[in-house]
C-alpha cells in the first residue's frame, strides 16, 4: 500500500485539518465528534440540510458544505457510517429554528446510525426528518437485499435541496422536494480497479488486467457481475441502458447527465465517456439540459466511473442553477 | 464469577472481550472484505478499546451501569451497522437487568433474550439472513434451556457460546439478505458472516471469563 498518509488510524482527522486550513472562509470543522459545518451556521429560520457517511468519497460530503448546499456533513471513518453523536452534534450546531433534514444514503450502517441520531435529536427538541436516497439501479430492490444503494444521485439531491432551503422553503417543502428528486434519479457505476482502505492495507478485491466490475458501489464492494473490459463505446451503454430502462427515461424527457469519476480515472477519460453518453441520449431523443462532469463521489483511488440521470423540470433546473458556494461546487456567487 | 455475575465480573468480561476482539481484528477484517467492505474488525476494535478506557475511568456501580456504558460507547465509536446493533443489544440488556446487584442464571438468560430482541428490532433481520442474528438466536435458546434446568452462570454462557459458534458456522452456505453482503446476491454464499463471527467470539469470551 502506497499512500500519502502518516497513520491509518488518523487519516480522517488529519484530512479534516487540511480541509479546514484550505477553506477557512467556508468551513468550521469540529473534531470531537467530527462535523464539518458551514462557517455562518446556524442560519436563522432556515432548514438545516445535513448529510454524512463514510469518508473516502471526497469531495462528498464535506466538500458540499456551504451556502446553497449542505449546512453540515458528518464524516465517518473510511467507508464506515458516522456515529449518532456526530449527527446529533451537527443538528445542534446548525439548527436555525426551522428543523433539520437528514440526507441518508441507503446503506444499512448509515440508515441505522442516522435513525438513532434522529431519535436523539427529537429528545433535544429539534424537528428532524430523514430521506433515504437509493438511486443505484445495479442492485435489485427486493425484500431479499438491503435495497438499492445511494450513489451519484446524492450529489444532485444535496445541491437541489440545499438551494431550496437557502431560499427559505420550509421543512415539509424540503422533504417533499427531496422525495421528488429521489423518485426520478438513477445511477450505475463500474470499476476497472479496486481501492485500498488505509486501515485494511490491501485492495478490497482484485481484478485481472482485462476485467472490470459492473454495478459497483462506492465502498469498494464488488458489483454484481465481473465481465471483460471493452472499449468506451461498449462501457458507456453498459451503464446508460440499465439507467434509461429503469425509470424509464423516455423520448422528450429533459435530464441532467452527471458523469462521475471514482477517484482514479482521469478527467480526459470522463470527458470521453461523457461525450458518448450525450450522443447515446440524443439518439434516444432524451434532451440533456444540464451536465456535471468530474470526480464528485469517489471511492478512494478506484479507477472507474458512474453515470447518473436526473429527470428535470423547470423547478429542478431553477434550483440546480441557483447560487452555490462550497469547496467542490461553486457558481452564481 | 461465583453464583451470579457481579458488576466487577461483568466489567472483567468486557475487558477480556476487548482483548479477544483486538486479537481477532485482522480475521474480522478478512471475513468482512470477502462479502462486505472490510471494516468490521477495525470498527469493533476501536469501539471495544474505547469501552475499556471508559470502564477504567468511570467505574460503573451496577451491572446495568456497565452495560449502559458499553452501549453508549459502542454507539458513539463503532459506526457501521455493528455500532447501533451491538449498542442496542447492550442497551436492551441493561434495561432487562434493571437494578439487580448481580446477574443470576435466569436474569442472564433474560438479558441475552432482550439483547437479541433489540438487535432484531433495530436491524430487522431474521434467522437465515446471514447476520449476527444467526449466532445470537440459538445462543439465547441454549442459554435459556440451561438456565431453566438449574445451570450456573458459567454453564449458561458455555451453552450460549457453543450454540453461537455453530450458528455462526451455519452462515457459511447462506445467501445474505441483509447488510452490504446482500448486494452480492449468490456470490455471498461460501463465506462466514463477520457479524455472526464477532458475536460468537464475544459469547465465547464471556463464557471463559465466567469459569
Amino acid at each position: 500500500m502506497k499512500k500519502i498518509i502518516n497513520d491509518p488510524a488518523t487519516v480522517v482527522a488529519d484530512a479534516l485539518r487540511g480541509m479546514a486550513a484550505a477553506h477557512p472562509d467556508l468551513l468550521d470543522v469540529q473534531y470531537d465528534p467530527a462535523v464539518v459545518v458551514r462557517a455562518d451556521a446556524p442560519v436563522s429560520r432556515k432548514v438545516a440540510v445535513i448529510s454524512g457517511g463514510g469518508s473516502g468519497h471526497e469531495p462528498l460530503h464535506g466538500g458540499f458544505v456551504g451556502r446553497g448546499m449542505l449546512d453540515a456533513a458528518c464524516p465517518g471513518a473510511v467507508f464506515t457510517s458516522p456515529t449518532p453523536d456526530q449527527v446529533r452534534a451537527a443538528i445542534a450546531r446548525t439548527d436555525g429554528g426551522a428543523g433539520a433534514l437528514l440526507i441518508v444514503k441507503n446503506y444499512t450502517g448509515d440508515v441505522l446510525n442516522f435513525e438513532t441520531a434522529a431519535e436523539l435529536a427529537a429528545v433535544d427538541g429539534v424537528e428532524v426528518r430523514s430521506v433515504v436516497i437509493d438511486d443505484d439501479v445495479a442492485v435489485k430492490d427486493s425484500l431479499y437485499t438491503a435495497g438499492r444503494r445511494g450513489v451519484g444521485g446524492t450529489v444532485l439531491l444535496e445541491k437541489i435541496v440545499g438551494a431550496a432551503a437557502e431560499r427559505g422553503v420550509d421543512l415539509d417543502g424540503c422533504e417533499a422536494l427531496a422525495r421528488k428528486v429521489i423518485g426520478q434519479v438513477r445511477s450505475m457505476g463500474l470499476a476497472l480497479s479496486a481501492c485500498t482502505v488505509p486501515h485494511a492495507g490491501e485492495p478490497s478485491f482484485t481484478l485481472a488486467d482485462d476485467e472490470m466490475e459492473l454495478g459497483i458501489g462506492i465502498h469498494g464492494e464488488p458489483g454484481r457481475q465481473r465481465v471483460p473490459v471493452g472499449p468506451a463505446s461498449e462501457l458507456v451503454p453498459a451503464l446508460l441502458d440499465p439507467i434509461v430502462e429503469d425509470l424509464p427515461f423516455a423520448e422528450g424527457d429533459r435530464v441532467l447527465l452527471f458523469t462521475n469519476g471514482m477517484g482514479g480515472t482521469p478527467l480526459i477519460e470522463l470527458y470521453l465517456a461523457h461525450g458518448i453518453a450525450e450522443r447515446l441520449l440524443a439518439e434516444r431523443g432524451i434532451v440533456v439540459e444540464r451536465r456535471l462532469v468530474g470526480p464528485y463521489i469517489t471511492s478512494l483511488e478506484m479507477q472507474g466511473m458512474s453515470l447518473t440521470l436526473l429527470k428535470l423540470d423547470d423547478e429542478l433546473i431553477d434550483l440546480w442553477d441557483a447560487p452555490v458556494h462550497t469547496p467542490a461546487l461553486r457558481w452564481g456567487l | 464469577m461465583a453464583a451470579g455475575c457481579t458488576t466487577e465480573g461483568l466489567a472483567d468480561a468486557l475487558r477480556a472481550a476487548a482483548r479477544v476482539i483486538s486479537e481477532h481484528r485482522d480475521e474480522l477484517i478478512r471475513l468482512d472484505r470477502a462479502i462486505g467492505d472490510g471494516d468490521h474488525g477495525e470498527n469493533m476494535n476501536r469501539g471495544f478499546t474505547a469501552m475499556v478506557s471508559k470502564l477504567d475511568t468511570s467505574e460503573p456501580a451496577s451491572p446495568a451501569a456497565v452495560l449502559k456504558l458499553a452501549a453508549s460507547t459502542l454507539i458513539s465509536t463503532v459506526g457501521g451497522a455493528a455500532g447501533p446493533l451491538y449498542g442496542t443489544a447492550f442497551l436492551r440488556a441493561a434495561a432487562a437487568v434493571g437494578d439487580a446487584a448481580e446477574l443470576d442464571p435466569p436474569l442472564l438468560a433474560k438479558a441475552l433474550q432482550a439483547a437479541l430482541e433489540g438487535v432484531v428490532a433495530r436491524g430487522k433481520a431474521a434467522v437465515g439472513d446471514k447476520t449476527m442474528v444467526d449466532a445470537l438466536t440459538p445462543a439465547v435458546a441454549a442459554a435459556e434451556s440451561v438456565a431453566v434446568t438449574g445451570g450456573d452462570v458459567a454453564s449458561v454462557l458455555a451453552a450460549a457460546a457453543e450454540a453461537a459458534e455453530q450458528g455462526a458456522e451455519s452462515t457459511v452456505p447462506l445467501v445474505a439478505r441483509k447488510g452490504r453482503a446482500s448486494y452480492l446476491g449468490e456470490r455471498s454464499a461460501g463465506h462466514l458472516d463477520p457479524g455472526a463471527r464477532s458475536t460468537a467470539l464475544l459469547l465465547r469470551t464471556f463464557a471463559g471469563s465466567a469459569r
